[in-house]
């Protein structure tokens, strides 16, 4: 019996990892165990942009303080953020942001949730190896970084996830300076930094 | 041959034949090992006698394809009993961080002296494609891990280590791959986090590998590592519709022209000229340090290729297998930064 290996007519990938129905991605949503790479919905540039706005400032630092004092708040706060976000980024709320560093396409929807770039199993037109149908995620980034001059970026070392995080606010995190040692500063080449 | 061995010159401490030969400039050749789908060693020994004069390391594959077979450092152990130098492959898709620094300890301990950190195929594309992939760290990540667990003796969490452990690290690329401008600074990355040699994906498109290779050049990368360039046979129709399918493989219209356009029986002759040609090829582009050969179970294929290309035999200066060195400090090259590339070409 052959369970396995049968390769798909179109794709030419094993059958398993054939395009998958619209009614499948939503029953799985964000709990599968393989996400699947996501457009944002949004222009890098306009992301850029409003990302200087939310920098950690007197006003962002003091809200979050407030926010996280009063948990039913910082439930719906955390609500709220999870909701927009995955619109936009398909965010799974692994709450260690690293958008910043990727022209804002998450690195968490890489099916092998990879946080420095693309694997070597890219197709050579940009598809994913893992879900032929869609657009490496990674390649994603790339283009986006490119295109706002943000090259520079996908060269910083990105730090492993603290996985007691998920679920929690990126947004309080990131204003309450949990965010600062995510990934170097620079690429690291010169002046090689600890993990 | 000339002095007696008292009056020879102090030779600079490596951490094994690999690391020698290519830190004394020399052609590296490595080939890929795939352990048993079986609790024996008989197989990996074979062919760790069939190739042990024609190459400086062999890899030990850690569930390549997703497909569960012996373990990669079960697989090494068995090459360093048969005097063959193995290189342990690591992925992240079967181990958490616990689990990965516990076997990066464990080879050392073993005396393992090359290992290759990789991500890893993800599980769908196995025999068992319910597995859970676990994707705790990347392959950047692990190249990280791997640097701070031998150059400042502790684990992750701070705790001190009573022997710091000591190999070559090694990664992979894959110049064929998507977005192909960015593989030469994902190249850079990886030296970043540790790595200090690179061994690629198949090529059989030489014109992307001199693009690849103009780019870590500009970059200045090639001074920082060693790269190995994975080369391999295709034997028949077959392995040509296998190869295509393989993610992350690029096979060139013309390569697949000439492929199709030989009888079935003359097939493994061409697939060697081939091989041979494409080494040769590689041989001349700047920076590149030796080749990887794939030859999926083709035994034979590796001596008569590299005979072909003229590569020629091993010598192996070191009197000791690598299983018998006792103790094998890191180099003070490589304290903090990778490589330390000496004269290379």
């Amino acid at each position: 019996m052959r369970r396995y290996g049968v390769l798909n007519e179109t794709t030419g990938m094993p059958e398993s990892a054939a395009v998958h129905s619209q009614a499948e991605r939503e029953i799985a949503g964000s709990h599968e165990v393989s996400p699947r790479p996501w457009k944002p919905k949004a222009s890098a540039a306009s992301l850029f942009s409003f990302h200087r706005v939310l920098e950690p400032n007197f006003v962002w630092r003091n809200m979050a303080r407030g926010i996280e004092a009063v948990p039913p708040l910082y439930k719906a706060f955390t609500w709220v953020e999870e909701k927009t976000k995955r619109q936009i980024f398909g965010c799974r709320m692994c709450a260690q942001c690293a958008l910043p560093t990727t022209a804002y396409a998450c690195p968490q929807t890489c099916p092998k949730q990879l946080r420095n770039g693309p694997c070597g199993g890219v197709f050579p037109d940009g598809r994913c190896e893992v879900y032929p149908d869609m657009k490496c995620v990674w390649v994603i980034a790339y283009e986006r970084a490119e295109e706002t001059g943000h090259i520079e970026d996908l060269r910083r070392l990105v730090r492993p996830i603290d996985h007691q995080k998920w679920g929690q606010s990126s947004w309080i995190n990131y204003w309450r300076g949990r965010d600062d040692d995510l990934w170097t500063e620079d690429d690291g080449l010169d002046d090689p930094k600890s993990l | 041959m000339t002095n007696s061995s008292a009056a020879a010159k102090p030779e600079p401490e490596y951490f094994g034949r690999l690391h020698r030969r290519l830190a004394t400039g020399g052609f590296a050749v490595t080939a890929e090992v795939v352990p048993p789908r079986g609790a024996t060693l008989n197989g990996i020994k074979r062919i760790a006698t069939h190739l042990r004069e024609w190459i400086d390391a062999a890899n030990i594959t850690d569930g390549q394809g997703a497909v569960t077979r012996m373990s990669s450092w079960a697989g090494s152990l068995a090459l360093m009993q048969a005097e063959v130098e193995p290189v342990m492959q690591f992925s992240c898709r079967d181990r958490n961080r616990i689990a990965l620094q516990a076997d990066l300890l464990g080879a050392s301990a073993l005396k393992i002296p090359n290992i290759l950190c990789i991500t890893g195929d993800h599980p769908r594309f196995g025999d068992q494609p319910e597995a859970k992939p676990v994707f705790d760290f990347d392959s950047v990540q692990l190249l990280w891990t791997a640097r701070t667990l031998r150059n400042e003796k502790r684990l992750l969490s701070d705790k001190k280590l009573s022997v710091a452990p000591s190999w070559f690290i090694g990664a992979v690329e894959n110049p064929s791959a998507a977005p192909q401008r960015f593989r030469a600074e994902r190249l850079g990355k990886k030296i970043a986090a540790g790595a200090q040699f690179f061994q690629t994906q198949f090529v059989f498109d030489v014109p992307i590998v001199e693009r690849f290779m103009q780019q870590v050049r500009d970059l200045g990368l090639d001074k920082r590592c060693y790269i190995l360039c994975g080369v391999g046979p295709i034997r028949s129709l077959r392995a040509l519709e296998f190869l295509s399918a393989l993610p992350g493989v690029f096979i060139p219209e013309h390569v697949v022209k000439r492929m199709r356009g030989v009888p079935e029986d003359q097939m493994e002759h061409e697939a060697m000229e081939l091989c041979s040609e494409t080494i040769q090829q590689l041989r001349e582009i700047p920076g590149i340090n030796g080749v990887h050969i794939i030859a999926s179970g083709w035994d034979d294929f590796i001596p008569e290729v590299l005979t072909r290309a003229n590569v020629g035999k091993r010598q192996h200066d070191d009197p000791a297998a690598p299983s018998e060195h006792v103790e094998r400090p890191t180099p003070a090259s490589t304290s903090s930064s990778s490589g330390g590339q000496a004269s290379a070409n």
